[in-house]
């Protein structure tokens, strides 16, 4: 079950008073995955936070399948939306076992539900169970950390998957073979990848977005992106290694 | 001469558990407030910084004539404890909880933890190492601090040490300070055994506490 995501004029002000997005207008069909690049502090990570109510619009409205977050039990809506973002935030006091578990536990899972569902989300990251459940976040690599990262964000089938540069602090193998994790999750969930590398947004995504300084300028299928005539557009191609046949 | 020591140590003892225990109670609620409001905590922690500044026979002097809280007994010396223990304890807690790394918090947001539930499961247990070292400190210098006490009758060790000065009698000081200072060592070894057993399994903040306290 995915969720349609849809930012109608949506305006959201520092509170110094700046415009970090001005009108933004944005619809992402249910299943969809959507990949937002730009530059730093273009306003990415602003538009992924809203979908979460982490960031509140200072005008215009966000909905989540119809229903305007102003009128939505936010609680609810984060326990069915995933979260996965650079630095993992895995709680370093709990076992691996303990933060896959979050969720589950504010849903009300019995404890052999979340055991089952987690040993088999584990093995799909390619983790085995016994050898990991019981270790703390600390005693594992930054690949190991953001596979559990992506199992906790997952574990429980959320019908929206949030990704704030999940990958960006991983070297270039370990964060090819996240991405291979990555697609395997993409089904049935509706995804919103922030990235400021483009080969990652094209391989992670339908549909990619370029955000420049709070506003949409580019809004492309993947397979059409790379042609987009932007300036900007072709700074971002010029500047990607791309894999083979790409452009 | 034995037994008068050990009762006074006894005595000692329970003004400075039960200055520290409030101050926990009182203390560690009041870090968790300050996190969340950055105009309080600045009132706040200016306010009970200023009284750790008072020299602590002033502070005793001063509650002698405020009715309920002053007077002359051990009372007043447990109220002026307080006061004392109160910066150790309200300042660790709050930056024990803002040390928490802002990512594990917006990924506890995130995953549609209450306030509540961030604040117990996540940021009071992360903090907990910080906040003993609060306690710590307010014990260990509480012990010290109490023997003056006994300047406003509060009882205490002190009794020995003031008796001992007024009489210019060494044996009768050393009677109130060795015990003071074995009580102090004590309560160190006591919470470093605790420190050592609080420490979650995942944890490397060891080092972080040391430079926090």
């Amino acid at each position: 079950m995915s969720s349609t995501i849809e930012l109608s004029q949506v305006r959201v002000d520092s509170p110094a008073g700046d415009a970090i997005l001005r009108d933004v207008s944005l619809t992402i069909a249910a299943g969809e995955a959507v990949a937002l690049i730009g530059r730093s502090g273009a306003g990415k990570t602003t538009m992924l936070r809203l979908v979460n109510g982490l960031t509140r619009p200072s005008a215009g409205e966000v909905l989540v399948d119809g229903v305007s977050l102003s009128r939505t039990d936010l609680i609810a809506l984060r326990r069915r939306t995933g979260y996965i973002i650079q630095g993992t935030g895995l709680f370093p006091h709990r076992t691996v076992l303990e933060n896959i578990a979050t969720v589950p536990r504010l849903l009300g899972w019995p404890a052999e539900r979340i055991r089952a569902a987690a040993e088999e989300t584990l093995a799909r990251v390619g983790l085995p169970f016994e050898r990991f459940a019981s270790r703390y976040p600390r005693s594992l690599s930054g690949g190991e950390q953001q596979r559990v990262g992506i199992v906790r964000a997952i574990v429980s089938g959320p019908s929206i998957l949030l990704c704030d540069e999940p990958f960006g602090a991983l070297d270039p193998i370990v964060r090819r073979d996240l991405q291979d994790v990555f697609m395997e999750f993409r089904r049935n969930v509706t995804v919103v990848f922030v990235t400021h590398d483009l080969a990652e947004a094209l391989r992670v995504a339908q549909r990619v977005i370029l955000v420049d300084d709070g506003r949409i300028v580019a809004d492309a299928p993947a397979a059409r992106f790379v042609r987009e005539p932007l300036p900007l557009v072709q700074q971002f191609v010029a500047s990607a290694t791309l894999p083979a046949g790409a452009a | 001469m034995t037994a008068e020591i050990l009762r006074t140590t006894w005595e000692h003892v329970l003004i400075v558990l039960a200055a520290v225990s409030v101050a926990v109670l009182v203390g560690v609620p009041a870090g968790v407030w300050c996190t969340r409001n950055a105009h309080l905590s600045r009132v706040l922690l200016k306010s009970i910084d200023a009284i750790q500044t008072i020299p602590s026979l002033a502070l005793f002097g001063f509650l002698i004539p405020v009715p309920f809280l002053g007077g002359i007994g051990m009372r007043t010396a447990i109220v002026a404890l307080i006061l004392y223990s109160l910066l150790p304890i309200v300042r660790n807690t709050f930056l024990g909880i803002r040390g928490v790394d802002p990512v594990v918090r917006e990924a506890g947001l995130a995953m549609g933890l209450t306030r509540r539930q961030l604040l117990r499961e996540v940021e009071l247990p992360l903090a907990l190492p910080s906040i003993v070292a609060g306690v710590r400190i307010a014990t260990v210098t509480g012990i010290g601090v109490a023997t003056i006490a006994a300047a406003v009758g509060g009882g205490g060790l002190g009794t020995f040490i003031f008796r001992g000065v007024a009489m210019v009698d060494t044996r009768l000081i050393l009677a109130g300070a060795l015990p003071a200072a074995a009580l102090a060592l004590l309560a160190d070894l006591v919470f470093t055994v605790v420190e050592r057993r609080i420490l979650p399994a995942g944890s490397t903040h060891r080092t972080d506490r040391r430079r926090r306290a």
